[in-house]
């Protein structure tokens, strides 16, 4: 549990030296409804497709609001490595990661 | 006056009761259809809270039933007499569906969390097991009436979500603790005082099976490379990894969906598995659960399925391979088919005999049928965001 959140530590760390210089480009409408897509029916497999949870823990607002929002970047990004998270950076850039997360602090659309 | 009242009311009840009935997909010429229940079956629409009731012999919807609730990850259990679809919402709603009638005929919210059931060997009760609380609940088959629950407390305080629940012999359930990596069995000879036997299984199991025949209790592991096997034929044995290590202490691949274990898994004197963070398909001897092999498949595979004759498996995978199914001879143990039905492949059934499997292509809204000796299409169906599809031979299998 501890080396977990260490490793996180040190990847949101990793993670945000490497956003530094970065512009936070808005994907456009289109990607937006991919990632949308992607949320409910891809990461919903095991965070349900309500985003309340399943074998993952619950994406909602009040499960999400004391956690830092680059951890959560990095999450996405990189996974967590010991859990069934996997890494997604194959699939969506960094600001895309950052989008997604925004959305979910806010409620994440339908 | 009071003859009035009780017009209203019976007309109340009338309009009630249609209301409550599933839409007929099609006008029935008479008022009274005869029909068996052993060509029918159910399609879970995952994102609409709808299912969809099929005719697996003409191929042919006949009722969309909505009302279900969140069925992103939903499954179903029939009652003895096939007539009645048990649902298991993600939401933990459980809903008995009338296939005869095409309506809901009870439904109740069992838990915050579920994940699915089975059915008691004697048909009368019908068991969920829920992340949120974990553990698992017993109900009444007939009325739904909770029966008794046992929480999966592994330890003081500690509840674990449970996964692979499965019904075996004796009013019997079997099923495995995701946190607490444990098999469990709980006994419900007496419907109302459960009893429960543990068993060290391994880390995170994330699925099981028991086999057709009732006896071996198979628990598939996140946490390790292994699959958890427990005797329930001798169960003061413990339970036992097989297939240990089959990683080879390589890395992993990610895992982008959990594979799924089911009791279709045994075909010619084998049993074939799904790796975890490998694009394999693992064989085991049944009788010494060795291994005997591998198959090198497409990607993650999330549902290995045996026909109903063993010959063929049939494979779907995990994003971002889910567009593909591919077939592996049992006898020769290599692949010989490779299709594409369509975005986003969740599920697949076979017709009770197994000359035709349905397929689940949830981002194109369709269900596609194909011959599973030509392998060509024989027909699809427009579904909304299909994911489960459960026909009712089910009803007569250990470990549904």
């Amino acid at each position: 549990m501890s080396i977990d959140s260490a490793l996180l530590r040190l990847l949101t760390a990793c993670c945000l030296v490497g956003l530094a210089g970065a512009t936070a480009a808005e994907p456009s409408p289109a990607r937006r409804q991919e990632l949308i897509h992607l949320v409910r029916q891809d990461c919903g497999s095991c965070h349900g497709m309500t985003l309340q949870g399943g074998l993952g823990p619950a994406l909602l607002p009040r499960t999400l609001a004391d956690k830092p929002a680059e951890g959560l970047v990095a999450t996405i990004v990189y996974g967590r490595p010991g859990t069934a998270m996997p890494p997604w950076q194959g699939f969506l850039a960094e600001e895309e990661a950052r989008w997604i997360v925004g959305r979910l602090l806010e409620g994440f659309p339908k | 006056m009071k003859a009035a009242l009780h017009l209203l009311r019976l007309l109340a009840a009338v309009l009630l009761l249609s209301a409550c009935a599933g839409t007929p997909l099609r006008e029935s010429g008479s008022a009274v259809q005869l029909r068996g229940t052993g060509d029918l079956g159910l399609v879970i629409e995952r994102a609409s809270g709808q299912v969809t009731l099929v005719n697996t012999s003409i191929r042919e919807a006949y009722a969309r039933i909505g009302g279900l609730g969140d069925l992103s990850h939903a499954s179903v259990v029939y009652s003895r007499d096939a007539r009645y679809a048990y649902v298991f919402g993600r939401d933990g709603g459980l809903s008995k569906i009338d296939l005869l009638e095409a309506r809901i005929v009870k439904r109740v919210m069992q838990s915050g969390n579920a994940i699915g059931g089975s059915i008691s060997q004697d048909g009368r009760i019908v068991v969920a097991q829920n992340y949120t609380p974990g553990g698992i609940k017993a109900f009444d088959a007939d009325t739904l009436e909770l029966l008794s629950e046992v929480p999966a407390e592994y330890a003081p305080g500690k509840f674990s979500k449970v996964v692979g629940l499965a019904d075996v012999p004796g009013n019997r359930f079997a099923y495995a603790l995701f946190d607490g990596g444990e098999i469990w069995v709980s006994d419900f000879t007496d419907p109302k005082k459960p009893v429960t036997q543990r068993f060290p299984a391994g880390q995170q199991p994330y699925d099981g099976l028991v086999t057709p025949n009732g006896r071996h209790y198979l628990a598939g592991l996140f946490g390790e490379d292994g699959i958890a096997m427990l005797d329930l034929w001798q169960p003061e044995q413990g339970a036992r990894k097989i297939l240990e290590k089959y990683g080879r202490g390589e890395e992993k691949l990610p895992v982008f969906k959990m594979p799924h274990l089911r009791g279709w898994s045994m075909a010619a004197g084998r049993a074939w598995l799904p790796a975890i963070g490998r694009h394999e398909v693992l064989m085991a001897d049944a009788d010494t659960w060795r291994e005997t092999g591998r198959v090198a498949v497409k990607g993650q595979p999330v549902f290995v399925m045996a026909s109903p004759d063993g010959r063929q498996i049939w494979v779907n995978f995990a994003f971002p391979d889910n567009g593909w199914v591919q077939v592996i001879d049992t006898l020769s143990g290599k692949l010989v088919q490779t299709l594409q039905p369509g975005k986003a492949v969740l599920h697949m059934e076979f017709t009770p005999r197994g000359e035709a499997v349905w397929i689940s292509a949830r981002d194109d809204n369709r269900v596609l049928i194909y011959d599973t000796r030509t392998f060509r299409q024989l027909g699809s169906l427009p579904v909304e965001a299909p994911s489960g599809i459960f026909f009712t031979s089910r009803a007569a299998r250990i470990g549904f």
